[in-house]
């Protein structure tokens, strides 16, 4: 199932101290470096941040690299920043892998620096050998409906309804009672400017 | 609120609730039952006449029951839209031989006995969730008398009869005797920052601004009145709120630092005596007043599951929505399209709640702007030439994303994309492997449990963690720095229905102490429920594991919101309890086990294809 001719990059981030503040970067770099199919790793401070970007873009064309690992925050987090990152060097986005060292790592074993470090290293392990088997996908685009649903029609439904009607977009409000103003019809005066509700 | 009624661009659909959603970001099919109000909306000109004649009176839910309404009556004098409602469970008339008085009189024949229910199909891009809030109901508190004691009464019955357009047009009376009351007292925080069974533990937010406000009025109508309030903290924190909290204190509003212990009314006068001590001063004392008020909190809406439902939203441990991320993502769902204002995910005052709702507009606009968006390419796709046409996957689709799979017919499943949400249900749930998820396929996780069982195989455990709450919840732990031993490894799914009885028996044969499969709450599920078919597998495996003499324990399964950092740390420091006393010679034990069973398991496989090929012919020649 394996392709031939794979290289892979493996980028660790520091971010700042968040990462490594509790664990040895270089340690989890130099040990990605020795992994199957990994021709390079590196240490970046920030990996989200530009200059981050650059160096993997860099090594995506220096290095030939045909699979990538990030290994920093949680995919939930910088997934969508690390595919758009690789797909301007060229590279599908779904050759992308993350390795969470920051969230499940760093932030969860703040005082276990061997431990943390450890963890991270098999962290980076798993995510090589997931990338190493990942192939490039194609997304389908779909079209955006102009219109908008807002149910309750009380203050905060009243005012998204508003504001989106105003901007151009056709606003369907749902109010389960039979009229909208919500709890904020019901009160008297309302702080801090001590003026009528409604 | 008339704005929203006369706007060209905006549809208001009241007395209306939304039903069924279908689709996805961008694109959401939408049914909404619009209820029978029995008064049609376009015609009806609020002349009045109806509610008139009308012989029937019920409570007047909008004055808190302070006063009455008609069956046929308006919400409230400046009700959006302003058109009379005919409550059906109060009235006569649907039999109009029985009444029909209202109908008699309408001039322009708005009144429809007949009316039913509409059902109104919408299509839209996004969706802003702005359910609100219910308020806390003391009569669980039962220590303050609310159910026994006529003159204590909610905040929210305060607003009423203070208000010109209350019962008691603004005069404010306390309910025994119709007096306005020379003494009255405020207690903070009732049913909010509760440590006990009753109530809930969170701060509502507004009722301090709400009882400084309360008290401001009070000065203003009545100079003389002596008003205490009895608070824990006084949270004025807002812009121009400690303003507001200063006035107070130079009205003369005595602020005394404790909540009362012992509540008493006195049966002649209905006159309350409450025992405070003030935590300032030391102090133990009797207070008597005429009225209490009690500053009631406020508290997720209780009908909110049926929207959490149709959009599958996940509700914080208070109860409230769950937003995409506490700090980034404060107006996002989950959910992709849906954002949420006002107080359905927090309780916030009336300028929060604007702030928010501007937010939501403006978070929609982004989407609603982008013309195109895609999505993630995980969706699943049947290889026809393994397919069995058995139909399992078809079963199993919470999505109903996959056609075919007729044995019967012979015709092999195939799977709609533009359907699929990408669970991967089916193709855990397939024996013949010939659905596969794409970017989640079998020889990637296969590949992760290997690399992670290839170095120190008994020092960790497994978890497998769906990526919408459990592995999310792994991440809130992070994000709170909650600690917690380092010992477990976590593959990620993005539902716990991928979790495929194989990747669990290879990982226990590959040498793994303890397995873990983690994934949403039931109706939390992320894929509608495709987590109930998650627990039927690890259900399966237990007995499987049992019968081989594997202890079923190592196998776990656990639900963890992604607000459940705590349950997150907790449990992994439970599992490493377990992982610890699994000893080398039991996984050994295991690792053997599975092998022989595998291998067997292989030998029927071989012995049948071949049997299958051997057959073949003859069947072809007994149909010849």
């Amino acid at each position: 199932m394996l392709e031939k001719n794979l290289r892979v990059g493996v980028f660790v981030c520091e971010c700042g101290k968040n990462i490594a503040g509790s664990l040895d970067c270089q340690k989890v770099s130099d040990y990605a470096g020795t992994l199957p199919d990994v021709v390079c790793s590196v240490v970046n401070k920030y990996t989200c941040a530009e200059p981050g970007q650059q160096e993997i873009k860099r090594y995506i064309k220096e290095q030939n690299l045909n699979r990538v690992v990030v290994a920093s925050c949680t995919p939930r987090m910088h997934e969508p920043t690390f595919r758009n990152c690789v797909s301007e060097a060229g590279l599908n986005p779904y050759l992308m892998e993350m390795a969470n060292i920051r969230e499940h790592v760093s932030w969860a074993h703040l005082n276990d620096w061997d431990a943390a470090t450890q963890k991270a290293m098999d962290v980076v392990r798993i995510a090589v050998a997931r990338a190493r088997l990942l192939q490039p996908q194609i997304e389908a685009t779909i079209p955006v409906l102009r219109e908008v649903l807002v149910i309750g029609g009380g203050v905060a439904g009243i005012q998204s309804a508003l504001d989106l009607a105003d901007a151009g977009y056709q606003v369907h409000l749902v109010e389960k009672e039979a009229s909208v103003g919500g709890i904020m019809a019901a009160l008297d005066k309302t702080y801090p400017t001590m003026d009528c509700s409604i | 609120m008339m704005d929203v009624g006369r706007h060209p661009r905006i549809n208001l659909y009241t007395y209306s609730e939304v039903e069924d959603v279908s689709g996805y970001i961008g694109n959401f099919h939408v049914k909404v039952r619009k209820k029978a109000r029995y008064v049609n909306e376009d015609e009806c000109n609020a002349c009045g006449e109806c509610e008139k004649v009308c012989p029937i009176v019920g409570p007047d839910a909008f004055q808190q029951g302070f006063s009455s309404h008609k069956a046929i009556y308006m919400p409230f004098p400046q009700a959006v839209p302003s058109v009379y409602i005919l409550d059906d469970e109060l009235c006569l008339g649907h039999n109009p031989i029985a009444c029909g008085k209202c109908a008699d009189v309408c001039e322009k024949d708005c009144i429809d006995f007949d009316m039913e229910d509409k059902i109104i199909e919408l299509d839209v891009g996004a969706v802003i969730v702005a359910t609100g809030m219910d308020v806390y109901d003391p009569t669980e508190m039962d220590e303050y008398g609310y159910t026994r004691f006529e003159n204590v009464i909610t905040s929210m019955e305060f607003e009423r009869l203070i208000s010109a357009g209350g019962p008691t047009e603004g005069h404010f009376i306390r309910p025994s005797d119709q007096k306005t009351p020379q003494r009255i007292a405020f207690i903070q925080c009732v049913g909010s920052r509760s440590n006990s069974a009753v109530g809930n533990p969170y701060c509502s937010n507004i009722c301090c601004m709400n009882t400084i406000k309360d008290s401001l009025l009070l000065k203003d109508h009545y100079p003389d009145i002596e008003i205490t309030v009895f608070y824990l903290d006084i949270r004025a924190f807002g812009k121009g709120f400690e303003d507001l909290f200063i006035r107070s204190k130079q009205a003369g509003v005595n602020y005394i630092r404790g909540l009362p212990g012992e509540f008493f009314e006195d049966p002649r006068t209905k006159n309350l005596t409450l025992i405070a001590e003030n935590t300032n001063t030391g102090e133990i004392q009797d207070y008597e007043f005429d009225t209490v008020v009690l500053s009631v909190g406020v508290i997720p809406r209780k009908d909110s599951d049926a929207v959490r439902q149709l959009f599958t939203l996940s509700r914080t441990e208070d109860g409230f929505f769950m937003e995409s991320h506490p700090k980034l993502k404060p107006v996002d769902a989950p959910t992709g399209g849906v954002f949420f204002a006002g107080c359905a995910e927090y309780p916030k005052d009336v300028k929060d709640s604007v702030t928010q709702a501007s937010a939501a507009a403006g978070r929609a606009q982004v989407l609603l702007n982008a013309g195109n968006i895609s999505i993630e390419a995980i969706t699943s796709e049947c290889h026809t030439d393994l397919c069995s046409s058995c139909g399992t996957c078809v079963t199993v689709c919470p999505f109903n994303a996959i056609r075919g799979g007729d044995a019967k017919a012979k015709i092999p499943a195939e799977v709609i994309e533009a359907m699929c949400k990408g669970c991967g249900t089916c193709a855990a749930e397939c024996n013949f492997d010939a659905l596969s998820m794409k970017h989640f396929e079998d020889v990637q996780y296969l590949a992760q449990i290997d690399a992670m069982l290839e170095e120190n195989h008994m020092d960790n455990i497994l978890v497998f963690a769906c990526n919408w709450c459990s592995y999310a919840g792994a991440d809130l732990a992070g994000l709170s720095r909650l600690q917690y031993p380092a010992t477990q490894r976590i593959i990620r799914t993005m539902c716990s229905g991928r979790v495929d009885s194989k990747f669990i028996l290879h990982a226990f044969e590959k040498g793994a102490p303890i397995v873990l499969v983690s994934g949403c709450h039931f109706a939390d599920c992320h894929y509608i429920d495709a987590n109930r078919w998650t627990v039927k597998r690890v259900e399966k495996l237990w007995d499987k594991l049992e019968k081989l003499g594997i202890r079923p324990e190592r196998l776990q399964l656990e639900w963890i919101s992604a607000a459940e950092g705590q349950k997150w740390a907790r449990t992994m420091r439970e599992l490493e309890e377990m992982r610890a006393k699994v000893t080398e010679e039991e996984v050994t034990h295991t690792m053997q086990v599975l092998q022989e069973e595998r291998e067997k398991a292989e030998a029927r496989a071989a012995k049948k294809a071949a049997k299958k090929l051997t057959s073949k012919p003859i069947a072809v020649e007994a149909e010849a």
